[in-house]
């Protein structure tokens, strides 16, 4: 458990980190495998059947996340020529209220 | 069995550390397929071999390599390297690093007090439950699939129409 | 005779309300013809209520009542009137001289912008100063107070586009309140003590409740003194009325010579138990009027502004009613005020006139010879100034003033520093009163007629000049012809206290109003012969000290260059050093500090996806953290 635990943190800090739209994407990947190390683990502990089945589940949402994920990637960068996540925004500059 | 969990942990603990660090997007992807693998062998040692197989087939085999084949078309190549060398330096890493070290406490204040692993539970109790009493959630999931397929599509039609058009 | 005693009252009120909320949509006659009826049908009524009152003559007065007002905590005072011999002479010369001077402005104001609202705010005063004479509970007397204040600062400011007219209103106004205030204290007071504001119940309690000359009674008594000088401009809080005259003149002449200035005076004769319980607080009124007539008159004698001349005669004048009352003579005051009012609203009227034919010139060194030009105004200005310098047996001003002094005189609580003053000052009265006389109608003319007074101004002048002269006649000292009605009428709203003891002889009387009398009439020739070959100004001319003294009594014995040194400057100096109001500052400081959540927040909102997956991480981190503390505790 500790061990998903570090994993899930590992992968949190690299989403945070990463400028990249790749890497974000991987340190995702990386996220929600730890969680499901983490089910599978919980259920387990009491011989379910359970954590498995979810953690089954959880390899479906992941695939199709990964999917789009890979999808939308590719449409960025065709549109714009680079990955650069905090090219990403819409908002304008911050305009001071009087 | 409680030696082949460390080295596994270990393993794969170093790995995610080196694919979150790297710049080259090749070496991260390979790494990342590394972590996979010592989880699988995790699964295995906590008596789910079934996970641990699907864990192979569906993330290290078809997941990577779904990454692989879009970083090579994405052809990233050196000046990428160089870029995600700027991008990673000092001052990026303080915050993280600090809410890291919060939630590793955490998760290890709160875990060391349960013990006790290893209880085997084989595939066929999987599908039993699988298709007996989640057969819903089997359901859900095949139509979750269905509308990633149909996003992912649509996406490559978009583009599909875009290199059309530059051309 | 309640029905009556409430149509006076209200009358004018309806009228105001009419004036204030229609006025400006109506013809000018209208306005003119509301705002005057009004005011008529209350002297009718008055006169019909009066009548009555004189007939059947009730020992206690007579009280009616309209509606309980309030009952608050034991406050119970109600919406009263009540009618007794002092209330009955107030009200009939309020709304007799009040309609003789809404005559008057129908016509002098025709051409002013603005004209229903001079009338609403007219007919508002009268019927607050109606209010404060007839009020039943001091409560309702205080409305009246501050309503008749109100409209002082309302027609002061009148022509309100010259910002100078608005200081003026301003001025009046502040310096009152500081009057007002010590009479809201005194109200505070006496309720505490006697758990009423009903008039007649506290005097007629006060003997038992309060000790006589104890220290309850005589701040009290002070307090009240407070306000009273505050509302009838004598010293200290004298400083407002001069400069009030900025108003139009039928203002000038209503409210600041004939009715609300007198308000003081009403108010000091009503609470005459509780006065008679005070004699130290008695004896200051006394000191005061002494002062402030004294020192009036000087400043009156050197003024240039013709009003000016007339509001420090006022101010004079009032000193002996205080005078008066100090000295325990609450008939002579009440017979002074009688008088009072119809020659100082005389006096205003005509040098209205006066203003109105020279170009709105207020300067008398640029009047002259207009006794043939406006002959009317002049001959009313002389009875009018005659009547006010007390010249012997033909003037009302006459058997007034030496009531006065020949109160002051007698009384037990009379000094010779008291009459002695007096009777100087009528010397100076007289002195001012014919130096303007001789310097605005006699000699040359030195500016044009522009504009002749209407048939209504000349109607009320005459009528105000015939009653300057005819007035007095009820009121004769005892030594000439004993006849006074007058006196013994009011006496019966006094009656509570025994007349003052006289302990001097007839001859003594007769000695004092012939000095009086001559001293009156040496006025008269002095000022004469001093205007006329302009020897006054030759010896200011020659001697610094002559022009010192000179400067001083023009600026009013310097009282506004004292109050701007002590008040007005360290106020202002304070004001100034608060600009930065430490109070507004919590309130714009809770505007900025919702401005800076705001830019804290919008800081937040980034657009970027790794920022907001870094808050997202972080209020895991952080919830995670507070289960787990809870686990452990």
């Amino acid at each position: 458990m500790i061990f998903a635990g570090l994993l899930f943190t590992i992968g949190a800090i690299g989403v945070i980190v990463r400028r990249d739209l790749v890497f974000m994407l991987i340190s995702v990947e990386l996220m929600l495998s730890a969680a499901g190390l983490a089910i599978a683990v919980g259920g387990s502990k009491w011989s379910q059947p359970d954590g498995q089945v979810f953690l089954i589940m959880i390899f479906v949402a992941a695939a199709t996340g990964v999917a789009v994920g890979i999808s939308l990637l590719l449409a960025v960068y065709q549109d714009r020529k680079n990955v650069d996540a905090d090219e990403l925004s819409l908002m304008r500059e911050r305009e001071p209220i009087e | 069995m409680n030696g082949v969990f460390y080295i596994s942990a270990a393993i794969g603990l170093v790995s995610a550390l080196l694919a979150i660090t790297g710049t080259n997007p090749m070496h991260a992807l390979v790494n990342l397929v590394v972590v996979f693998l010592a989880i699988s062998s995790v699964l295995w040692t906590i008596g789910a071999p079934f996970a641990a197989a699907l864990q192979i087939l569906i993330y290290a085999g078809a997941i990577a390599v779904l990454f692989v084949f879009a970083v090579m078309m994405l052809n990233l190549g050196e000046e990428t390297i160089r870029r995600e060398r700027e991008w990673l330096s000092g001052s990026v890493w303080i915050l993280p690093i600090a809410i890291a070290i919060v939630l590793a406490v955490q998760f290890v204040a709160a875990f060391t007090r349960q013990a006790g692993m290893a209880n085997l539970v084989g595939p066929k109790a999987v599908g039993i439950s699988m298709f007996a009493t989640y057969v819903i959630a089997v359901e859900l999931a095949s139509l979750l699939l269905v509308a990633g397929l149909i996003g992912a599509f649509h996406f490559a039609e978009v583009l599909r129409r875009k290199e059309t058009e530059d051309d | 005779m309640s029905v009556v005693l409430w149509i006076v009252v209200i009358a004018p009120f309806v009228g105001a309300l009419v004036l204030l909320v229609v006025g400006a949509y109506v013809p000018k006659k209208t306005a003119g013809a509301i705002g005057c009826a009004s005011v008529g049908i209350s002297w009718l009524a008055a006169m019909i209520a009066a009548f009555d009152f004189l007939q059947k003559m009730p020992p206690d007065g007579f009280k009616t009542t309209l509606y309980a007002w309030m009952n608050v905590g034991g406050l119970n005072p109600s919406i009263a009137l009540h009618f007794d011999a002092l209330s009955l002479v107030m009200m009939l010369v309020i709304t007799f001289v009040g309609f003789a001077i809404h005559l008057y402005a129908s016509q002098s104001m025709y051409d002013e912008d603005g004209y229903s609202r001079f009338f609403g705010y007219m007919n508002l005063f009268v019927g607050s100063m109606l209010t404060l004479v007839l009020a039943d509970n001091l409560l309702l007397l205080y409305l009246g107070w501050e309503g008749v204040g109100l409209c002082s600062y309302l027609l002061i400011g009148f022509w309100y586009k010259d910002a100078a007219n608005g200081k003026a209103a301003q001025k009046a106004f502040i310096v009152t309140r500081v009057g007002d205030t010590a009479l809201a204290i005194a109200l505070f007071w006496l309720f505490a003590l006697f758990g009423t504001l009903d008039i007649q119940t506290i005097l007629a309690s006060a003997p038992t409740r309060l000790v006589a000359g104890g220290a309850a009674a005589t701040w009290i008594a002070c307090l009240v003194i407070g306000g009273a000088v505050g509302k009838s401009a004598q010293v200290p809080l004298q400083t407002w009325l001069p400069d009030a005259m900025a108003g139009p003149t039928p203002v000038s002449a209503l409210i600041h010579a004939a009715t609300m200035v007198t308000a003081g005076v009403y108010l000091i004769a009503r609470l005459d138990t509780l006065f008679t319980l005070a004699p130290a607080a008695m004896f200051a009124v006394a000191i005061i009027g002494t002062v402030t007539l004294f020192y009036s008159g000087f400043s009156a004698l050197v003024q240039r502004d013709i009003k000016r001349v007339l509001a420090y005669s006022t101010i004079s004048q009032i000193g002996y009613m205080f005078l008066a009352l100090g000295v325990g003579a609450w008939t002579a005051a009440i017979f002074h005020f009688f008088t009072h009012a119809f020659f100082k609203a005389l006096l205003f009227l005509s040098a209205g006139v006066v203003i109105d034919a020279q170009h709105h010139e207020h300067d008398i060194f640029k009047m002259g010879g207009l006794k043939r030009a406006l002959p009317v105004a002049y001959w009313t200005f002389l009875t009018g100034a005659a009547s006010l310098s007390a010249l012997p047996l033909v003037t009302a001003g006459f058997y007034s003033k030496d009531a006065i002094i020949w109160a002051a005189y007698s009384s037990p609580l009379g000094t010779p520093w008291f009459w002695g003053a007096a009777l100087v000052s009528t010397f100076i009265t007289a002195a001012y009163s014919f130096r303007v006389l001789y310097l605005v109608f006699h000699g040359e003319q030195k500016t044009e007629v522009s504009k002749h007074p209407g048939v209504l101004m000349n109607l009320a002048l005459v009528v105000l000049a015939f009653f300057s002269i005819t007035a007095g006649f009820i009121g004769m000292p005892e030594s000439l012809f004993r006849f006074d009605p007058f006196g013994n009428f009011l006496q019966t709203a006094f009656d509570t206290i025994p007349a003052a003891q006289t302990h001097a002889s007839h001859a003594a009387e007769v000695g004092l109003l012939t000095a009086s009398s001559a001293l009156g009439i040496l006025g008269v020739f002095t000022a004469f012969s001093y205007s006329r070959r302009g020897r006054y100004a030759w010896i200011v001319d020659r001697s610094q000290f002559a022009k010192a003294v000179h400067c001083f009594f023009f600026s009013g014995w310097g009282f506004d260059w004292l109050y701007d040194l002590l008040f007005v400057r360290p106020y202002k100096a304070l004001a100034y050093w608060n600009r930065a109001d430490f109070i507004d500052n919590f309130f714009t400081g809770l505007a900025g500090l919702a401005k800076l959540g705001n830019s804290v927040f919008s800081a937040m909102q980034t657009g970027r996806i790794r920022n907001y997956a870094a808050s997202m991480v972080l209020g895991a981190a952080i919830l995670t953290t507070i289960v787990i503390l809870r686990i452990k505790l």
